[in-house]
């Protein structure tokens, strides 16, 4: 049976047609209109739906009756030869085929018979009941009857049961000698595949010399056929695989009996001081351990007593049936066990069949050797013991937690602190200083908590409560926090020197030297500011009385003495904290990296230097590996370069998304990537750049200056004719073209060379302000504005650079001495007055002293505004220009025409340099050193008119304010009158 | 006129203006000669983009379809497909003849300010302000750019194509040249914004010029520097440079309403063109003669070395 069911995979059954298999080309066929759809009868004919929820169609033919012709009634006929019939008309005659079909009204198929139904009534009783029910309660009803319907047994029971069967029995010939184990078993007869009860074997075997009488005949036992399980390992037969029991040294109470080496007896008396010799994991094909000696028992071993050796006639009661099968699936173990058992049994016991289950019992775990059961309720020092976090914090934590949950200590996860958790889960601790008051000096740690102690003993004095071992009284607030003014615990002053001391162990061993300048407006307060601060990086614990001026007063000095402090706290370098509080995250999640090109680009201050220094090649050079797509390459007509590929663009890496490194460069690049707009250029070609750079003195820089000034005009003032002659003026330069070429290139590099080296000897003197200072002096230097060029000679250039540098950590009066120093020089007024705007300014601040410097010229590079517009690159030019000059003017008068911001934004740009220093910087000045270079030198056309557009609209801003007052005042003036 | 003018010998300028087209398009962003010099196109600021004859300076076609001022054109190798890229982010591809739209490609997002045809106009390249050089296949139906080039950092502003290189000028001051053949890409850093690159016609070198108004001549190969030519005024807009069409000189446009020409070689200034009071804002070389095209504001100036006696009499309207 189990068989069949495995086979059924196999012989399945199939109903109806299958489906042809759908064919992919097969044009889909056209859906059938409906007038289409039609059904036809087995004959043929045509049927038509007529209720769609009814099912029901025409009857007949084409709606008519039976045939072609229609329905026509029957007639009545009847003649003296042929007597008419009295005819019973039945339904059938009124009914079509159909409706005698399996689905039809009134289906005709071969059935049983009413009496072979079963449970078929006999008319008698039918007749009986009826009577019955007449003179019953509820007359003419059978309801109860109906209710309660006998069960009903199939046709062949009854038979068999007519031939003598009784339910229970089994179906065959009776059988002498043997009693029906039912008598003695359970009553109920099993039908299907029920299991034979297990003890029904064991009472057959104990029955077996019972009495039987000789004349008496036993029905069969009602068995099902033994359910042979089938094989379905490979293994041989009579294999047996591990047998979890041994293996596990469980009760496994097996005995084999027929083994001549098994000591059941031993076994049963003295189980337990004989153990079974081989333990783990037994069983056949399983080999012997390293640690086991002997090795005989290894695979199993069939001895011959486990077969028959020869023919009983096997009873076939025994439930196989004539199968003969090894013996120790026939025979019976259990009850072998009694005769085995020697001891006495008690009298009303007998021996259990199954032996009860072994309990295993674990022993306690072994205690280590220095074990001492003592529970240790300090959590401090249970912390401070157990990871070496600092005392300091495992003192925090002493004092904070003796207070707080004495009596019940570790209650929760959430009384815990994150020290703890730690050491719960096996963390390792973090590396920075874990407390802040690690940062300080032990010394200061100490004062702080006498402060501390004093204070709170101070006001605990009045109530002293239970916790004695701990003095100090747990202050209110953390440690971290004593910056902020704690309002009901301490006076004025002391925290101010908490903060003092916050602020030295901040400032403490900071070499950095760049700093936020708070009192950027009052010199001589910021001065004093970086005394102290100087002072706490060198560790003065007075610094700040140090650093305040004697000559002010007592109200002044407090003040500013809080401000200092309040300063340098907030503006205390970070990032070294920062970096040590935190770790990074171990696990990357996918998700948060990002593709970034495999191949980064190269330094770009070094490619900037490169380009400035016109060493274009391999400096400014980079070559990736660049995928196209496949049929771009196609398109082009080009084998793709890379066949195996299936990359595209550049090849990417995946990297951290919240990686410093990619935000690193990003906005570095931008940054640089729009580089400052440049002065206008006055060269004409190369050859006069090599000139002025060769030109060490500042005469022939003038002379040669004049002679490009004037060499340009000419074309624009006379138009053509003028502009053969620069032709020629150029053309008079070309034949000294090689030599000065190559010269030219090295005195450049020369020069950039020489000013490099001079950046590394600042920088290593200077600090970190004079690297962004030579940064924008080395902007200047690239194209050397004509005024630029004209004042200074080469070297002085440098030198009053080097000087601009000083200044910032030399005073004031430096900068008279260089005044008078460079008053000799053509235009001294100029550069006085930008060396002193510039210290005024570059003391302030870092970025303040970039924007100086690069303010400093007048067209040199200018800041974000530019940036912004710069971001989308060159603009188109505006839609209509009127005449270059009116129109600038027009548009600097007025918002430009084309009202389009940037178009105006872009116009601009030209004079926006100017228009930085008119912002920053005193118009007068400004104005003045633009008076001189005009008056002294010729510019470009365009320069100038630009020039005075911008003057102009200094006079005319200047002459409103003018008009404006002198209105104001007259307007006074007329007031009273 | 104290002495005569010593003019070059071989290679001649064009310094004379042989006329001046009107194109009654609003400002003129681009114009281009066709692959045979012998017609032109002129982008306009009223969205439109316009065929013209060099010959006679008449107009041949209109092309209408842009949603915003065409910014820059090409026309195919076999004059029968021009592509125009323009402000409305979309670059189109038209049939010549009949004036309709082929295929409209969007998917930049930013305006696009250059497009090119490659050799066998299988291929339309354009750049835009996205920092994005889409290929786009002219010979399926696909909407999708063949490749899209995202190297840039910042709007690309100028692009060229040569046999099987793409050469792309980008705003953040970088020269990239994306070789298909080796599977490379070469990047010169430049430093300022980069507003104009060509190859020259021996297709060794690249010329670009920058906002810092200086071109730049490098060598294809290694990237030195092989010329710098100064002198004009390159400094808020997009403008164009172009060389000769024998690579004898460098040509720019200028803020200061000239046209720049200087010798390739010695990087001397050779010619400065007049053109008129306003900025110059597009020119293109003839492909073999020695002609130029340079737009100011809505006009286009034809200019040739001598003055042609057979097309003098052509009707210009000025």
């Amino acid at each position: 049976m189990a068989a069949d069911s495995n086979n059924e995979k196999d012989d399945f059954v199939s109903y109806g047609t299958a489906l042809e298999p759908l064919e992919e080309d097969e044009p889909l066929k056209k859906p059938v209109p409906i007038y289409e759809q039609t059904v036809r009868d087995e004959k043929g004919r045509y049927q038509r739906f007529h209720g769609a929820f009814t099912g029901g169609f025409s009857a007949g033919y084409f709606n008519t009756v039976g045939s072609k012709e229609g329905w026509t009634p029957s007639t009545f006929k009847s003649s003296r030869q042929s007597k008419a019939e009295q005819q019973q008309a039945r339904p059938e005659d009124f009914m079509d085929e159909e409706d005698f079909g399996e689905h039809g009204i009134a289906p005709r198929e071969i059935t049983r018979s009413a009496e072979f139904q079963s449970g078929h009534r006999d008319l008698a009783t039918e007749k009986a009941r009826a009577v019955n029910a007449q003179s019953s309660l509820i007359p003419g009803d059978t309801l109860l009857e109906d209710i309660i319907a006998p069960a009903q047994s199939s046709i062949g029971v009854e038979l068999l049961k007519k031939m003598g069967w009784r339910e229970g029995q089994g179906v065959g010939p009776r059988v002498k000698r043997k009693p029906k184990k039912q008598k003695t078993g359970e009553g109920v007869g099993v039908y299907g595949c029920a299991l034979p009860p297990s003890g029904s074997e064991g009472s057959d075997e104990e029955n077996d010399d019972e009495f039987a009488p000789e004349n008496v005949t036993f029905a069969p036992k009602d068995v099902t056929p033994v359910d042979f399980t089938p094989r379905l390992g490979l293994q041989g037969l009579g294999y047996r695989g591990l047998d979890p029991g041994l293996a596990l040294g469980q009760a496994s109470e097996h005995i084999n009996l027929f083994d001549p080496q098994f000591d059941s007896k031993g076994k049963l008396f003295g189980g337990k001081q004989k153990q079974s010799r081989r333990r783990g994991v037994v069983g056949q094909g399983f080999g012997v351990g390293a640690l086991e000696d002997e090795d005989e028992d290894i695979y199993h071993r069939d001895s011959m007593s486990k077969y028959d050796t020869e023919i009983k006639d096997e009873e076939p009661t025994d439930g196989l049936f004539g199968w003969t099968a090894p013996q120790e699936y026939t025979k019976k173990k259990d009850s072998n066990k009694d005769a085995s058992y020697i001891g006495k049994i008690l009298e009303g016991f007998t021996l259990a069949q199954k032996s009860e289950a072994l309990k295993t019992i674990f022993p306690p775990p072994r205690l280590p050797r220095d074990y001492r059961p003592v529970r240790r309720f300090n959590p401090g020092t249970f912390v401070s013991h157990v990871t070496g976090v600092s005392p300091a914090l495992a003192q925090a934590l002493k004092t904070s937690r003796g207070h707080m949950d004495k009596d019940e200590p570790q209650t929760g996860r959430h009384q815990l602190d994150s020290g703890q958790r730690r050491v719960l889960i096996g963390e390792e601790a973090l590396q920075g200083p874990s407390s802040v008051l690690d940062l300080l000096k032990p010394a200061d740690r100490e004062r702080l908590k006498h402060i501390r102690k004093s204070k709170s003993s101070l006001q605990t004095q009045p109530t002293k409560d239970s916790n004695s071992q701990s003095a100090l009284r747990p202050s209110p607030f953390p440690p971290t926090s004593s910056s902020k003014p704690a309002p009901n615990v301490t006076p004025q002053p002391s925290i101010s020197q908490e903060q003092q001391q916050e602020a030295l162990s901040a400032w403490k061993g900071q070499t950095t030297t760049q700093t936020f300048k708070p009192f950027e407006k009052n010199l001589e307060k910021q001065e004093r500011y970086e005394q102290y601060l100087n002072r706490l990086r060198q560790g003065d614990k007075d610094a700040l009385e140090h650093s305040l001026d004697p000559q002010m007063t007592e109200w002044e000095r407090s003040r500013e003495r809080e401000e200092f402090v309040r300063a340098s706290i907030l503006y205390r370098p970070s990032s070294s904290f920062l970096s040590s509080r935190f770790t990074r995250g171990k696990q990357q999640d996918d998700d948060d990296t990002v593709e970034v090109n495999r191949d980064e680009e190269g330094d770009l201050d070094d490619k900037q230097a490169a380009v400035k220094m016109k060493m274009f090649g391999k400096l400014t050079r980079e070559t990736f590996e660049w995928h196209p797509d496949k049929l771009l390459c196609k398109r082009f007509n080009v084998p793709d370069p890379y066949p195996g590929s299936s990359l595209v663009g550049l090849p990417k890496v995946k990297r951290d998304k919240f990686s410093v490194f990619n935000f690193l460069t990003v906005p570095e690049s931008r940054e640089t990537s729009v580089p400052p707009p440049k002065a206008p250029e006055v060269k004409k070609s190369r050859w006069d750049v090599s000139q002025e750079m060769k030109d060490s003195d500042a005469l022939s820089e003038m002379l040669s200056a004049a002679r490009d000034q004037s060499s340009e005009i000419g074309p624009d003032q006379t138009g053509t004719m003028d502009q053969t002659r620069t032709k020629d003026q150029t053309r008079t330069d070309t034949p000294a073209l090689p030599a000065p070429d190559s010269k030219d290139q090295q005195s450049d590099i020369r020069t950039e060379t020489k000013e490099t080296l001079n950046k590394d000897s600042k920088e290593d003197s200077s600090d970190s302000d004079s690297d962004s200072d030579s940064d924008s002096e080395t902007e200047e230097t690239r194209p050397p504005m004509d005024v630029f060029k004209a004042i200074f000679s080469s070297s002085s250039e440098e030198k009053s650079s080097s000087e601009s540098e000083e200044e910032k950590e030399e005073q004031k009066k430096e900068q008279k001495e260089e005044q008078g120093h460079v008053t000799h020089i053509l235009f001294n007024i100029n550069t006085a007055v930008t060396t002193t705007t510039l210290s005024v300014t570059t003391t302030s601040s870092v970025a303040m002293a970039t924007a100086a410097t690069s303010t400093k010229q007048n067209t040199a590079p200018s800041t974000s505004q530019t940036e912004e517009q710069e971001w989308f690159g060159p603009k188109l030019p505006p839609p209509s220009f009127a005449l270059k000059s009116s129109s600038r003017d027009l548009r600097a008068r007025s918002p430009s025409p084309s009202s389009d911001e940037k178009h105006r934004k872009s116009k601009d740009k030209k004079h926006k340099n100017k228009k930085d220093h008119k912002h920053k910087k005193e118009k007068k000045k400004k104005k003045h050193k633009k008076h001189k270079h005009k008056g002294k030198q010729k510019k470009k056309r365009e320069e100038s008119s630009s020039d005075s557009d911008t003057e102009t609209e200094h006079t005319t801003s200047d002459v409103s304010t003018e008009e404006l007052l002198r209105r104001l005042k007259t307007v006074r003036a007329q007031c009273p009158l | 006129m104290a002495f005569p003018a010593p003019r070059p010998e071989g290679p001649q300028l064009p310094q004379v203006l042989l006329r001046t087209v009107d194109c009654l398009q609003g400002p003129v962003r681009a114009v281009r000669f066709n692959v045979d010099g012998n017609y032109f196109l002129s982008c306009g600021a009223d969205k439109s983009l316009k065929l013209w004859s060099v010959n006679r300076g008449t107009l041949l076609k209109t092309y209408s379809g842009h949603g915003y001022e065409v910014l820059d054109a090409d026309s195919s190798f076999d004059n029968s497909q021009l592509c125009s890229c323009s402000s409305d982010k979309s670059v189109i591809l038209w049939d010549v003849a009949s004036g309709q739209v082929t295929r409209k490609l969007r998917g930049h997002a930013g305006k696009v300010n250059c497009v090119q045809f490659n050799e066998e106009a299988t291929v339309v390249l354009s750049g835009s302000i996205d920092g994005s050089v889409r290929c786009w296949d002219t010979r399926s139906r696909r909407q999708e750019p063949i490749q899209i080039l995202d190297d840039a950092r910042d709007s690309i502003s100028s692009l060229k194509v040569a046999q099987h290189e793409l050469l792309t000028g980008c705003v953040d001051g970088r020269l990239r040249r994306y070789d298909l053949r080796m599977g490379q890409l070469h990047v010169d850093f430049i430093s300022s914004p980069i507003t104009c690159v060509c190859f020259s016609a021996d297709g060794q070198c690249t010329l670009s010029s920058s906002l810092d108004s200086t071109l730049r001549l490098l060598d294809k190969s290694t990237g030195e520097l092989l010329g710098e030519y100064k002198g004009h005024q390159m400094k808020g807009y997009k403008l164009d440079c172009c060389l000769s069409s024998k690579d004898t000189h460098v040509l720019s446009c200028s803020e200061d309403g000239h046209v720049y020409c200087w010798d390739l070689v010695e990087g001397s200034l050779a010619l400065k063109l007049p053109v008129g009071k306003a900025v110059v804002q597009s020119m293109s070389f003839h492909p073999s003669q020695c002609r130029l095209l340079t737009a100011m504001e809505r006009h286009v100036q034809l200019w040739a070395n001598e003055s042609e006696s057979t097309e003098e009499s052509m009707n210009t309207d000025t």
